[in-house]
């Protein structure tokens, strides 16, 4: 597929919005005078620079970071076999997949439910703090950074559609049971708020923050 | 400023707030922000006709997929085989209902409501009709549940808990593991179709 360059107002560099006096709707792209707060063709809000957009992440993300400690420390599972009642938590569990040999599936659910909640919290942090304090790596890689967060970020319900699965497919009455155990509430809404999180930051600071 | 064209003629990046003249690119081809690479027009020849025919396709594979077992289990000669429907009414009590509420919602309803209103919003523009009453809104609300629609994410979580009970009992997938897998490439294909700028810009126009 080819890709198509813009030609830009001014020749050379790349100008924004907000240097010559306009404001765009992040929704639909449309371009606006400074200072229009509504954008009659999708009808989103408009805001040159949403910096309150900074207070409602960290806001989520507080909230995502509180339910990811109970998460942890409740079990995730209850399998109930003839012979034991096995409880494991989401590490818990890593660790029976790979004491049973499957190391592939251990990989997955440590990569969903360990790996990408710990470094979109560390992310998200990172930044949230760059486009408060300045930072001097560079905007492309931030972008990068923010990108991944957003795609990768829902990936991580995995593990709770796991339980929800087991959970209504493994009732064998006597048999075997698997119950979900209440991390797997507070799991999924760890990953909803951190989704909040990622959706309130307003990656037009991401680019700001290089320039000043 | 007195150099700044129509405002008409300007497209602002969403990601970068980077500021271009529209150049409309030809079908096929991208336009493509110079600082942040986020594609801003893609346009695609008879693109809402293919968008409205790939989601009537999920809308039928969803409901199919929501009453049809996605997993069978056997074990000493116990069975058990489960739809998404099951899995959402097998609990009836306690907060964890929540847990089979919010699966349902996004791997059946979300996805549901994102194909009709995809549907609505783009009908009226591929027959060339003046664009449906609130089509703005519900093109704003189906772009807002993107995010939270799953049901390739399921799939995949159909196939780890395959695994991760195979040693326990003898499972199976039913006929709605693969209509999911077939979902997910529906979804991905029906994305990669809408151009955003383009839909945005039917709705203005017929205004």
């Amino acid at each position: 597929m080819q890709v198509v360059g813009l030609e830009i107002p001014r020749n050379g560099k790349v100008v924004t919005a907000r240097e010559i006096g306009v404001v765009g709707c992040q929704r639909c792209t449309k371009v606006w005078p400074l200072g229009t707060k509504r954008c009659t063709r999708c009808g989103a809000t408009i805001v040159s620079r949403d910096h309150k957009a900074l207070q409602r992440v960290w806001a989520w993300w507080i909230v995502g970071l509180l339910c990811y400690i109970p998460a942890n420390l409740y079990p995730m599972l209850q399998t109930r076999t003839l012979v034991s009642v096995q409880q494991d938590t989401i590490v818990g569990g890593v660790v029976t997949l790979i004491n049973h040999g499957s190391y592939g599936i251990a990989l997955v659910i440590f990569l969903a439910s360990v790996m990408i909640p710990v470094g979109k919290f560390l992310a998200i942090a990172f930044l949230a703090l760059a486009a408060q304090r300045g930072t001097t790596s560079p905007s492309s890689q931030r972008m990068g950074l923010y990108e991944i967060v957003e795609y990768i970020g829902r990936w991580s319900m995995i593990d709770v559609f796991v339980v929800a699965i087991l959970s209504s497919l493994v009732q064998l009455n006597a048999l075997a049971a698997v119950n979900p155990g209440p991390a797997a509430l507070f799991f999924g809404l760890s990953v909803i708020f951190t989704m909040l999180s990622a959706q309130s930051f307003d990656a037009r600071l991401i680019w700001d923050a290089e320039r000043s | 400023m007195s150099t700044t064209p129509p405002l008409k003629d300007l497209i602002v990046c969403p990601n970068c707030d980077a500021i271009y003249h529209v150049a409309e690119p030809k079908f096929g081809e991208r336009a493509v922000c110079q600082r942040c690479h986020t594609v801003l027009i893609a346009p695609r020849r008879r693109a809402g006709a293919q968008i409205i025919a790939v989601a009537l396709a999920v809308f039928i594979l969803v409901l199919a997929a929501a009453v049809t077992p996605f997993l069978s289990i056997e074990a000493g000669g116990a069975r058990n085989s489960v739809s998404v429907l099951d899995a959402a009414l097998i609990f009836s009590g306690g907060p964890l209902v929540l847990v089979s509420l919010g699966t349902v919602a996004m791997i059946l309803f979300i996805p549901l409501l994102r194909v009709l209103l995809v549907i609505y919003v783009l009908f009226p523009v591929v027959a060339d009709r003046p664009p449906a009453k609130h089509a703005a809104w519900a093109f704003s609300l189906s772009e807002a549940l993107r995010p939270w629609s799953m049901a390739e994410i399921f799939a995949i979580g159909c196939a780890v808990a395959l695994i991760k009970v195979a040693d326990l009992a003898q499972i199976a997938f039913g006929p709605a593991f693969w209509m999911f897998c077939v979902l997910t490439v529906l979804v991905v294909v029906q994305d990669s179709f809408l151009c955003r700028w383009s839909v945005w810009k039917s709705l203005e126009t017929a205004k």
